[in-house]
């Protein structure tokens, strides 16, 4: 799998001691060094890093919580697993920054439980920090307390979603709750909570070493850094890469050697599907914002079936919590397989497009507000070829 | 924003408060618009609870006010300007300015779509539906002019029905997965026996295992079934039977009636909660084709006789033979949902349960000894039917303990429901029919029985009876109110001092008599915490009723139920009680009559215990 060398993860040169010098900081230093580098979470959402941070750690309580999200379940995503395994020192030491600058003691790594195989060298790092004073009592000789545990998923891809995450890290049903309250303030076990994806606290340690300033500088505007991006599908040189924010989707084709593209599904599963006319857009958060996937479809691939396997997807994760996203995975799917079957009347199809609107505003938490997506993008941008197969 | 959490369902259910000291805190008051319209409501109220006081009107379904907030229907969702998405009322706690639209496009055109899935895996049909005219969905299908399945409509049954239950029988093709009752039974009951399994289109509410409901550690109080929105829950209904019985005329039906159907059956006949049907109901019956019509308070009169007896002759070995293995406090054991959840739950504290069988049981074995033999009918031919407000007493008559006659000493237990069913089929106007009494000689009754319904009712009762007998005065409260054992405070205290005793009783003197009355099992387990902590040691005797607000919260009493309507209930019986004339059980001329007669060797004899009390089962959490 090829890694190109990248600008700010990716590039070894980078990681000096963040851990050491964040710990020479006041909290609130970090935050606002955070605050300044423009950070947003890389789970997909998007959502300022700093300012969670500075929420959480407004947040009056005798204890807090810093969860690491390394549920990477989305289809196509598999980033976290090549941070996981080959930077897992900055990851760790992005989850002491955040717990020093919050004020939390413990921090919990939620890990995928089809990543299980990366348990032991996860352990083994986290013993070797020990020994080495990066966590425990008087960290560095900071007198600031850490500890990180590892607990593993069981399979279900709603605990990506951060309070679904919660509730199955306290050992219930995973099911998302409802908000507000945010975990900020009421997360895991009712104390105040930072959820971040693996990849934001990765570049935590980075930011602190390099300064917010030297970070900024890369990306957009509105989108600060770089994003990893796990490239599959139809092209010779899949892997993940790491690209500044503002990348084309035409430069990553070229960059894996894709050809005949006809269509990119960015985001994985619940992500968006980009047809070739709009291959000019670029990835970041103001225009196709990404959790870190994108897989690719040549010419000779059947729109319907890949949305087919979306959505057989979808009724197989959803919670069935919420009504719209329990029922309305399955219609969807049923209504793939009556087009499949050419008994879809387009009355009927524009009844189900219709209640993929409301899938995406009613439901309860990301995963129904997104599974509609490629049904509606596929039917919205592949009518012609789907309705012309038969 | 601190959010506190309350109770113990899973967590993604809890009701969330939100702190009055936030900092968004304007005085506690927060400006709203709403339609268009600028509200005050106080802080951290839910939008949904900001529109009902104001008088806007917003469809729910998974929303119940007994219970935590779940969220999870999404037929209550409101749109937030300035939110991408749309918000669940019943769910999100305004803590600042926000603006809300409650029947936007948007909002109209997702409910209506929310209502067309949930419509499209509702197997059955309204009309073979025991809910028909009494059901959420149905409501809100009308509500919002559904008049055709848009996304289809389920043709075939995915699962079977669980009819193993006396009391409960789920289907679960008619549920819509609102989890009302598994958070009826975690979080408002603190049994725990329901939860969803599986994910997806395949989310299922079931017991542990999967197992069929009588084998798993359900307490049939029937607080589910009272709060499903749909028919997924239902009682089991043995009114075929009990028709079949009142039209074979071999048959001696004797139907007795518990005080709490009284004060709601009314409802089931649209008129508001509050209105009680005695003396209607008793024709009704008779026009039914019952052979006799008796009152439960008499045999709840018994009960207090019995259970006060036991109480005074625990006290005396314990105080007076020093017998440490007598167990005080005492627990009633007039709730058979209660006796099942100790059963279950701490089946080593059974000895602290009084013995005497509930009214209910206690009627049957009279009824098929006493009664029998006065009126020279063979107990074979009698079938004794008693109408009750509760789903658990469909197991008790069931109890293999409960054939001390010789037969089943009750045939069948009814619900409120099921009763006003019974008298629809007949073709009464139940609030239209004549007044008439009970039948004799199990007619008169005490209003210390009457009270039975309400919780505290039996403490109230026993109070009257146990002072009187240990000092020769009344209960020293105006009008024999006893107003500390009323109202519906989850556990309530007190006591009352025993002074200048009669001179059999002299050991009492001075004594200061502790109890407490809960109600709702959750309740119940905070009491039996306190029993295992030693803090009860100087208590004597405690009042539990399985449902909340007691019998009148029955699990079989008419749907809806919340806290106004169990309110409006109470007001009933404790307002037919003071017109009563007999207000104390010891005086019901009928109870000396039948100590006279029948239980010659007195309350807690050898007759009595034969035919009055009973054993209970050790079951514990763990069933094969």
């Amino acid at each position: 799998m090829p890694i190109i060398n990248g600008t700010v993860l990716f590039n070894k040169e980078n990681h000096g001691d963040g851990l050491k010098k964040a710990l020479e900081l006041k909290p609130q230093e970090i935050i606002m060094e955070i605050r300044e580098s423009g950070l947003k979470g890389r789970g997909g959402a998007g959502f300022p890093t700093g300012t969670k941070w500075m929420l959480a750690a407004a947040a009056i309580s005798e204890k807090k919580f810093v969860i690491c999200n390394a549920d990477e379940g989305e289809p196509g995503t598999f980033k976290d697993r090549v941070l996981l395994d080959e930077y897992t020192r900055l990851v760790f030491e992005g989850m002491i920054i955040a717990g020093y600058a919050i004020g939390a003691s413990k921090g919990y790594v939620y890990l995928r439980g089809e990543y299980r195989y990366l348990l032991n060298k996860l352990k083994s790092e986290i013993d070797k920090m020990y020994s080495e004073n990066q966590l425990g009592n008087n960290i560095l000789g900071s007198n600031f307390h850490f500890d990180i545990e590892i607990r593993l998923g069981s399979g279900a891809y709603v605990c990506g979603e951060e309070s679904a995450l919660i509730e199955s890290l306290e050992g219930h049903r995973g099911e998302p709750r409802n908000r507000p309250p945010y975990p900020v303030n009421t997360g895991f076990m009712g104390y105040p909570t930072i959820v971040n994806n693996v990849e934001t606290f990765a570049a935590v340690p980075v930011i602190i070493f390099k300064g917010a300033e030297w970070f900024e500088k890369i990306g957009t505007d509105r989108s600060k850094g770089t994003k990893l991006i796990s490239v599959s599908g139809d092209c010779e040189k899949p892997g993940v890469y790491e690209v500044p924010f503002g990348t084309t989707i035409n430069e990553m084709l070229e960059m894996v050697a894709a050809k005949d593209t006809k269509a990119v599904q960015i985001g994985g599963a619940s992500g968006i599907c980009v047809p070739k006319s709009e291959f000019g857009r670029n990835i970041s958060f103001e225009d196709v914002s990404t959790g870190g996937s994108i897989i690719i479809f040549n010419k000779d691939r059947d729109m319907l079936q890949v949305l087919k396997n979306f959505m057989e997807f979808f009724v197989e994760e959803s919670c069935g919590q919420c009504t719209p996203c329990r029922i309305g995975n399955i219609k969807l799917l049923e209504g793939v397989q009556m087009i499949e079957r050419g008994e879809c009347s387009m009355s009927y199809l524009k009844e189900l497009i219709e209640l993929g609107k409301t899938m995406q505003i009613a439901s309860k938490c990301g995963l129904g507000q997104s599974s509609p997506n490629p049904f509606i993008a596929i039917m919205t941008h592949f009518e012609n070829e789907i309705f012309t197969q038969w | 924003m601190n959010a506190k959490i309350l109770k113990r369902a899973p967590v993604s259910q809890q009701r969330q408060i939100i702190d009055k000291d936030s900092k968004a805190d304007i005085g506690n008051i927060v400006e709203i618009e709403i339609n268009g319209k600028d509200f005050k409501v106080p802080l951290g109220v839910t939008i949904l609870e900001a529109c009902r006081s104001n008088g806007i009107h917003i469809p729910t379904l998974c929303y119940h006010e007994d219970l935590c907030i779940a969220g999870v229907c999404r037929i209550c969702v409101v749109e937030v300007e300035g939110m991408k998405t749309l918000q669940a009322s019943c769910a999100y706690p305004i803590t600042n300015r926000i603006n809300v639209w409650t029947s936007s496009e948007k909002v109209r055109k997702a409910r209506r779509h929310i209502l067309d899935l949930l419509l499209s895996e509702h197997y059955g049909q309204c009309y073979t539906c025991h809910r028909n005219n009494n059901c959420e969905l149905q409501t809100l299908a009308k509500e919002y002019g559904v008049d055709f399945f848009r996304y289809g409509h389920i043709q075939e049954r995915r699962y079977s029905v669980d009819r193993s239950s006396f009391a409960v029988i789920r289907d679960m093709d008619k549920c819509v997965l609102c989890k009302r009752c598994v958070r009826t039974c975690i979080d408002l009951q603190e049994v725990g026996v329901l939860e969803a399994t599986y994910r997806g289109d395949r989310t299922k509410i079931s017991t542990f295992m999967d197992k069929p409901l009588a084998d798993v550690i359900c307490i049939n109080c029937g607080q589910c079934i009272n709060r499903c929105p749909t028919a997924a829950l239902k009682a089991n209904d043995p009114s075929d039977e009990i028709w079949e019985a009142i039209d074979n005329p071999e048959k001696h039906v004797i139907i007795q009636t518990a005080p709490s159907p009284r004060a709601s059956i009314g409802e089931e006949f649209g008129l508001p909660p509050g209105h009680s049907m005695t003396g209607e109901l008793n024709t009704a019956l008779r026009m039914i084709g019952f052979d006799r019509v008796f009152d439960t308070n008499f045999s709840a009169d018994l009960t207090i006789m019995e259970e006060g007896t036991e109480l005074l002759l625990r006290l005396k070995k314990k105080l007076v033979d020093k017998d440490d293995n007598i167990k005080l406090p005492q627990f009633t054991s007039c709730s058979p949902g209660w006796i099942k959840y100790i059963e279950h739950f701490y089946p080593d504290y059974l000895d602290y349960l009084s013995t005497c069988k509930s009214p209910q049981q206690m009627f049957g074995a009279i009824l098929k000894t006493f009664y029998a033999e006065l009126h020279n009918i063979d107990p074979a031919n009698i079938v004794t039917v008693a109408l009750m407000p509760c789903s658990a007493k469909k197991f008790e008559c069931n109890r293999p303990e409960m054939r001390s006659s010789g037969y089943k000493d009750i045939d069948y237990g009814l619900t409120t429901r099921e009763m006003a069913q019974m008298i629809k089929e007949a073709g009464l106007n139940l609030p239209e029919l004549p007044k008439s009494n009970f039948d004799d000689p199990f007619g008169e009754a005490s209003g210390a029985g009457l009270i039975f319904g309400a919780t505290g009712g039996v403490m109230e009762a026993a109070l009257r009876t146990v002072y009187e007998l240990v000092t020769g005065r009344q209960v020293p409260f105006q009008n024999l109110n006893i107003e500390v054992c009323r109202g519906f405070e989850g556990i309530k205290e007190a006591s009352i001092l025993l002074t200048e005793v009669k001179p059999e009783w002299s050991f009492l003197e001075g004594l200061e008599l502790k109890f407490i009355i809960a109600h709702g099992t959750a309740n119940a387990k905070k009491v039996m915490e306190m029993l295992i902590r030693g803090e009860l040691d100087d208590y004597h005797f405690v009042e539990i009723m399985a449902c909340p607000g007691g019998c009148i919260g029955g699990g079989g009493q008419p749907i809806p139920t919340s806290p106004e309507i169990r309110k409006k209930r109470a007001e009933a019986i404790y307002k037919e009680e003071m017109e009563l004339s007999v207000r104390k059980s010891h005086e019901n001329p009928h109870i000396k009559f039948i100590y006279e007669k029948f239980l010659t060797d007195g309350p807690c004899g050898h007759i009595s215990h034969k035919l009055l009390h009973t054993h209970y089962v050790r079951r514990g959490r763990y069933i094969d």
